[in-house]
């Protein structure tokens, strides 16, 4: 019997993921980005402890991700670029407010781990998660995925710069195949 | 002169808190705050907002951080702070010194006929404010209070949350520019000069 402890989960990603966010964090500082709003997530965790580290940045935790699209549309006003880091079940709390970076020509980055898809143990992450780029694209963000680790920072570089240079929403869709899946009955008592 | 008792005229309130503005940098929540601040004189320093309900405090928030420099002010609603209650949470975690949260409270959502907000059934803003942890929260419902709280905004240090009880009366609407593209430009431009126009 797996100890609950220590169980690894039962689908893992293809190759450790340990590298990606640190090239994520590199590309983010090269772009510029001072504010960071999270709404934290676990494949998210080593890029928000680099920006918790960087005394450049200031990480803002919110209480829903819609607080994160009002955020870092006044640090546009102000003159800063920032990112958002959410996971997909918190594209649906954006919906509306994304109509402030769409009106308003603002730039707008959100780097979104996906759930509901690859690997799935939670039904209740499905539809959010199966509906997420529709979402996005019917409020006018340009979506573009990655599904393997080496690939994310290009992702990300590529997104920040349509997003800073041409003043328009964009998102990257991390892969659950990136990140590997839980599988919650490890986790369980037996 | 108002009865000792009579509660606050909106546009009143904004055009005081707004005297001598200098280089107050100002976001209105939608609907009436909007048209409140446009009344009392149409600004490039100004975020009207026209909708993105909830947005207002944490624009608010965003620009602060930005600027620190500046004085930052956000004039919206009480049905509008409502909807956006947990950003108190999080602008009392960030501390900026800076921001000013001023809530006009008519206890009614104005744009839509009037219908009673939570606050009309006795939710306190202002209690809300303070237990999130802003260290000045304030009721304000005179204009020597008014006065008072146009000097906060731009000599101490925030953030300052304060909720103005006023009537609700449905005046004739000031409209800004409605385009966002429009708002956003010539707040950059104000604000960070020429260079902002090119991407």
């Amino acid at each position: 019997m797996a100890n609950p402890q220590t169980s690894e989960p039962a689908i893992k990603a293809p190759t450790p993921p340990q590298a990606w966010p640190d090239e994520v964090y590199r590309v983010l500082k090269d772009v510029g980005v001072r504010q960071v709003g999270i709404v934290p997530d676990a494949g998210h965790s080593r890029l928000i402890r680099a920006f918790e580290a960087d005394t450049e940045a200031r990480v803002v935790t919110l209480t829903t991700e819609e607080e994160g699209i009002a955020l870092l549309a006044g640090a546009w006003l102000g003159g800063e670029r920032g990112v958002m880091l959410l996971q997909s079940s918190g594209v649906g709390n954006c919906i509306n407010m994304l109509s402030l970076p769409a009106t308003c020509r603002m730039p707008l980055l959100l780097l979104v781990t996906m759930r509901g898809e690859w690997g799935e143990f939670n039904p209740w992450q499905i539809p959010m998660g199966q509906g997420t780029k529709g979402a996005l694209e019917a409020m006018g963000v340009i979506v573009t995925r990655a599904d393997e680790p080496h690939l994310v920072a290009s992702a990300v570089s590529g997104a920040a710069h349509l997003a800073f240079n041409t003043w328009r929403p964009a998102a990257v869709l991390i892969g659950q195949r990136v990140l590997g899946a839980k599988n919650f009955k490890e986790l369980a008592r037996k | 002169m108002n009865a000792p008792n009579a509660l606050l005229h909106r546009r009143e309130v904004v055009e005081e808190l707004l005297r001598d503005r200098g280089d107050l940098l100002v976001i209105a929540g939608l609907g009436a705050p909007n048209w409140d601040i446009s009344a009392a004189g149409d600004n490039p320093n100004n975020f009207p907002l026209w909708g993105a309900m909830g947005a207002a405090s944490m624009m608010g928030l965003g620009l602060a951080l930005a600027q620190p420099k500046r004085k930052v002010l956000v004039i919206t609603g009480d049905g509008e702070m409502l909807m956006s209650i947990g950003a108190l949470a999080t602008i009392a975690v960030q501390k900026p010194a800076n921001l000013t949260i001023a809530v006009l409270d008519n206890e009614r959502f104005g744009e839509t006929g009037m219908q009673m907000t939570h606050t009309a059934a006795g939710v306190d803003l202002a209690g809300m404010a303070a237990a999130a942890g802003f260290p000045t929260s304030r009721t304000v419902r005179t204009m020597q209070e008014v006065s008072e709280l146009r000097e906060q905004i731009h000599h101490a240090s925030g953030p300052l949350f304060a909720r103005i009880r006023i009537d609700p009366e449905a005046l004739y609407f000031v409209l800004p520019p409605a385009d966002g593209g429009i708002l956003t430009t010539r707040f950059r431009q104000a604000l960070l000069g020429d260079t902002s126009l090119y991407n």
